[in-house]
């Protein structure tokens, strides 16, 4: 047996683990607290197929793919030594990802929604739409600047906690004006950024800065770019429901 | 299976929209900033293409295999005859004991099943060398989720406001990090944003609609909103407590044999 199909089954080993403690509560809930009869057992066992063999995919592709690529921009961009084209990938790289995002835009249906029956804006699908690309555009462009935020830290390396402790004072005190149906979808959307592609990349990035800049610890410096991405919406999201 | 197959393909063609702008992105300062083709570029495309595919296959199962079970049943445990409260009257919060254990179960299990988080946990693991086992870390933040969900839960039952939760644990991570390690904050910090994601998102937005509109008084659309926040949040308090935790065992365990010596 080659090497490679080896390695590939001690990934679909570990899916196998990934995988069973949800299928365990499942099984327990519907057996043990609901009573319930597992409803067409067969589609279950081809899903679950489909999920272990597709996680088992994903990460051999993120060691091949999504790890080296962000680890070989950071080196190219460092050897280059352009800060602004560096900054401007970051936040290109933010914007770019989160304007896609679906479940953002599922969000923003129903941020929109929630607009319209509290008065805060007119209660018609025009207002409700153009609301919701407002808020679409506002959460990119906040992701976009975690990420130019998040790298400069890198390349001067300051300690996040500061940067992080400032963002929840910020988050508190602005929780204070916002209008209360916006709070609850603001601090939802911080989680709701974040997607399975654009965390590796992101995290690869970072890292490789960490580890090609002179001076800079890997763990200390290269990790957090997420945690700016996951703060700066909720600020952003409750300024634009104050404005709008 | 023809229907399989025909959600797989319309999975496949939105996971790659989701591709496109990032490939774009890439492309672009690849050609004009760089201006130099990557090493391996046709091992990072092959991984690309297994990204892709493992992605669509991942979402499809979930769709085909979990998230109707666990959306049918964040249903069924909020109803409440199941409850066993008269339809139209609130009930007291210990009615919903089977909820908070639901949105433990589930907020842990679903976690451990989180491919960003495996993602991350991984590179965690190699930068530290091997001191930071990724499965431990996954499992810290699986706690986390655990502990979050069920709050965030019980909050929906109790009508209590959102912020004051938040602010709680965002006092707990502030005092942690001045007694944590630093070279664990910011890989906490980052745990908050990477674990709510493709597998818990779906499952327990179900659960806090569920909740919402199951409960008198509450709105779906106001307080079904906050249970992605408490599982942003409490994974980053777990992780900090993971660290202290293993530092203190580190210390007892260090101690005996500095006395033997002596």
């Amino acid at each position: 047996m080659n090497k490679a199909l080896l390695g590939f089954l001690k990934l679909v080993g570990g899916a196998v683990r990934d995988l069973s403690p949800i299928v365990l509560v499942v099984a327990f809930f519907q057996i043990a607290v609901l009573h319930q009869p597992f409803p067409n057992l067969d589609s279950i066992i081809v899903g679950l197929v489909c999920v272990i063999l597709g996680l088992a995919f994903f990460i051999q592709g993120l060691e091949m793919g999504l790890f080296p690529i962000g680890e070989a921009l950071a080196t190219a961009m460092t050897r280059k030594g352009s800060l602004i084209g560096l900054l401007a990938f970051a936040f290109m790289l933010g914007f770019g990802t989160t304007i896609a995002e679906p479940a953002l835009t599922a969000v923003a249906a129903e941020a929109a929604e929630i607009a319209g029956q509290a008065g805060a804006i007119d209660d018609t699908s025009a207002a409700k739409g153009d609301y919701a690309i407002g808020l679409r555009v506002t959460v990119a462009v906040s992701v976009g600047a975690a990420l130019v935020l998040g790298v400069f830290r890198i390349l001067v390396g300051w300690p996040i906690q500061y940067f992080i402790i400032g963002g929840y004072i910020l988050v508190v005190i602005i929780t204070i004006f916002a209008p209360p149906e916006i709070i609850g979808i603001a601090y939802d959307t911080g989680g709701v950024t974040t997607s399975t592609i654009t965390v590796p990349l992101v995290t690869a990035l970072g890292v490789g800065l960490a580890s090609t800049i002179k001076g800079r610890n890997p763990m200390l410096d290269g990790f957090g770019l997420i945690a700016f991405a996951s703060l700066t919406p909720m600020i952003f999201v409750m300024i634009f429901g104050m404005v709008a | 299976m023809t229907d399989l197959l025909a959600h797989l393909m319309e999975v496949t063609a939105t996971t790659l929209l989701d591709v496109l702008p990032i490939a774009i992105i890439l492309f672009v300062f690849q050609a004009f900033v760089i201006r130099r083709k990557p090493a391996n570029l046709k091992k990072i495309l092959i991984g690309f293409l297994y990204v892709l595919v493992g992605l669509s296959l991942f979402l499809v199962g979930l769709e085909e295999a979990l998230f109707p079970l666990g959306k049918a049943m964040a249903k069924m445990l909020t109803n409440p005859d199941f409850l066993g409260i008269a339809t139209g009257e609130p009930g007291h919060w210990d009615d919903y004991i089977w909820v908070y254990v639901f949105a433990a179960a589930m907020g842990f299990a679903t976690t451990i099943a989180e491919p960003s988080l495996i993602a991350v946990s991984l590179k965690a693991q190699e930068v530290s060398g091997g001191t930071l086992r990724a499965f431990e870390l996954r499992i810290a933040v699986a706690f986390g989720v655990a502990i979050g969900v069920s709050l965030g839960a019980y909050r929906i039952v109790s009508g209590t406001p959102l912020p004051y939760y938040i602010m709680a644990g965002y006092s707990l991570v502030i005092i942690q990090t001045f007694m944590a390690s630093k070279s664990i904050i910011p890989l906490a910090y980052d745990s908050g944003g990477v674990t709510t994601s493709t597998v818990t998102v779906p499952v327990v937005a179900a659960l806090g609609l569920g909740l919402a509109s199951a409960i008198p008084d509450r709105s779906p659309l106001l307080d079904g909103f906050g249970l992605i926040a408490f599982a942003s949040v409490f994974p980053i308090v777990s992780v900090l407590g993971y660290d202290m935790l293993i530092r203190w065992i580190r210390g007892r365990r260090k101690q005996p044999q500095k006395e033997r010596r002596a």
